[in-house]
């Protein structure tokens, strides 16, 4: 196997060498900004995975004589309810808590599908470029051609609103980016020496993609991976603002904050909080996405 | 070039068959039209529907006969306007491409002029401002935004309407919205193309040569960043047109977006159809026509 050790030093068996490690992490942890983003995001994950014990309420009971009562600090607001109650008397701060569950799920279990399907699509265009390469190409031109929110809203209603529905739609209309990205870096790849000396010694496409190429895309994957679980935090707000949602009792913060759109006048606390959730979550993942961007892609170091 | 022009109305065709493929999918991929339509009808009602649609043919034959009618123009009857789905679209087209159109204005207004400051005085305080603002931009959902707004300006000032789109005050805080989307990407990729070229070798011959400043910067640096910036603010587009969705329905504008909102509620899948066809045709011409933009304004491509 000297031919396989010789082909090792720099790239092959990590995406980045041990000092350019230490490296990355001296510099995701040497910043502010993205320390926040971290510790925030720990939390909102906290919260979402213990939210039974944190909620003070049960997301879902109804308080008639409580309805519409303001947050703390304003006057009539209870102390039982810190951020105030909905039309129907529900305690928004649980709902909120309980909210957190279904983004952070549906954010990582759509990128995951989107990760797969458009890593291995990338591998393959790359790979074999030729005629399978222009067909993942023009589907990658099609997708492109869609505003993802329409589509996701066309496809979920037609298969019916439910969790798993919206998982799926929302992975399927955002692998193109993995794609794109995967595909660059493999063509890019190919021109190397170590790629060379694999395929001399006769490595099979398989395993060229798996041990070869797929381990150097891993930062853009990482990166990319974070932004784009922000996105689908964002859509799938979004789609249950619209009323596309998981089709469940379980409250959304897209969803508490369309019936807080239909308050607007009388009661802001119900629009302003859910939306201040999303906010919150999806800065600290982009401001954690970006640092990783900084400290991983070698184009900007 | 003209090979490359060639090239691009190929790519056109290819793309919009694709896309006819996807949007006949969306009524296709649940495997029954029928009961998508008609949820609460007996199983008779559905068989004859069925038989009397062609449901029961091969989904290539369907397939055959969906482009033939979208190229005449016809999607079929909105179930619930009982009217032909593609007029319905159209009719309310102008007004979701005016608040496009006025949302990319105001975008470019302040992500050009802002990103050019944040590329010249790098690391000043309103470069970080900038850098904040974007974060900010990329990370609010655009129909809190547009609550948001509507609860100070409206709700609280009584300066703007709440919704509605019938006089020139009502459309300000869905623009303000809309624009609200595309602002940050649209900056960043000025800060960037900007920071790329603001230090190359020419840019800094005009500047030893006594060039003022101000026409180093719009003359020389600018034009070479316009380029990435043409591309951008193609694909921005159907953003933009995503957006519109959220943000008329936000503020009950009489547009595409709320009326594909609303067929989506009530299942009237010829007008989702014609509308997400349309929404993806525009998308589609928007960049064409950047690429021969492209074409034309790249002098490395437009010499050979």
């Amino acid at each position: 196997m000297a031919i396989g050790t010789l082909a090792r030093p720099g790239v092959t068996t990590a995406a980045l060498p041990d000092t350019d490690r230490s490296r990355a992490w001296r510099k995701l942890i040497g910043n502010p900004a993205a320390v926040a983003g971290t510790v925030i995001l720990l939390f909102v994950i906290a919260v979402a995975v213990a939210a039974p014990y944190v909620a003070p309420h049960d997301p879902a009971r109804q308080s008639l004589i409580r309805r519409f009562t303001p947050p703390l600090w304003v006057q009539g607001g209870l102390p039982a309810y810190p951020l105030g109650t909905d039309q129907v008397g529900r305690d928004i701060l649980s709902r909120i808590i309980y909210g957190a569950r279904i983004s952070l799920l549906v954010g990582v279990a759509a990128v995951a599908v989107s990760l797969v399907v458009g890593v291995t699509l990338g591998l393959v265009s790359g790979l074999l470029r030729g005629r399978v390469d222009a067909v993942i190409m023009t589907a990658v031109d099609v997708t492109l051609s869609f505003p993802q929110l329409l589509l996701a809203l066309a496809f979920v209603a037609a298969l019916g609103p439910s969790l798993l529905t919206i998982i799926v739609v929302l992975g399927l209309t955002g692998w193109e980016r993995y794609t794109r990205v995967v595909r660059a870096e493999v063509l890019a790849l190919r021109e190397t020496d170590f790629v060379e000396a694999a395929r001399a010694i006769g490595a099979s496409p398989a395993r060229m993609a798996l041990k070869h190429l797929l381990p150097n895309t891993f930062s853009s994957i990482i990166v990319i991976s974070t932004l784009q679980v922000a996105q689908a935090i964002l859509q799938e707000a979004a789609l249950s603002f619209l009323g596309v949602g998981s089709g469940t009792a379980h409250p959304t913060w897209g969803q508490m904050i369309a019936l807080g759109r239909d308050f607007v006048s009388v009661a802001w606390w119900l629009a302003t909080f859910p939306g201040l959730a999303i906010l919150l979550t999806v800065l600290a993942i982009n401001l954690v996405g970006d640092r990783l961007r900084d400290a991983l892609d070698p184009r900007v170091r | 070039m003209l090979t490359l022009i060639a090239r691009r109305v190929v790519r056109l065709v290819v793309v919009l068959a694709g896309v006819s493929v996807v949007t006949f999918a969306i009524l296709h991929v649940s495997g029954d039209p029928v009961a998508l339509m008609m949820p609460e009808a007996p199983e008779a009602d559905r068989a004859a529907l069925r038989l009397a649609m062609g449901f029961n043919d091969p989904l290539t034959v369907q397939f055959g006969r969906f482009v033939a009618s979208i190229a005449r123009g016809d999607f079929g009857k909105s179930f619930f306007h009982r009217a032909p789905a593609l007029p319905l679209v159209l009719e309310r087209m102008p007004t979701t491409l005016l608040l496009t159109v006025l949302a990319m204005a105001l975008s470019l207004a302040l992500a050009v002029p802002l990103g050019i400051v944040s590329a010249v005085r790098r690391n000043s305080v309103i470069d970080h401002g900038a850098t904040f603002v974007v974060f900010l931009g990329t990370s609010m959902p655009v129909f809190w935004t547009g609550i948001m707004l509507m609860l100070l300006f409206a709700v609280r000032l009584r300066l703007l309407p709440v919704s509605g789109w019938d006089s020139w005050a009502a459309l300000i805080l869905p623009a303000i919205t809309l624009a609200s989307a595309s602002t940050p990407l649209l900056l960043r990729i000025v800060r960037s193309s900007m920071l790329d070229v603001i230090n190359l070798d020419y840019v800094r011959t005009a500047r030893a040569k006594g060039v003022s400043e101000w026409l180093v910067i719009c003359h020389h640096a600018l034009v070479n960043a316009a380029l990435p910036l043409v591309t951008v603010a193609g694909l921005q587009f159907g953003l933009l047109l995503g957006g519109a969705i959220i943000t008329e329905t936000v503020f009950a504008v009489p547009g595409v977006g709320r009326l594909i909102v609303g067929a989506i509620r009530q299942l009237d899948f010829p007008i989702v159809q014609a509308g997400v066809f349309v929404f993806a045709l525009i998308v589609v011409l928007v960049n064409f026509a950047v690429d021969l933009l492209y074409i034309y304004l790249n002098p490395q491509i437009r010499v050979r």
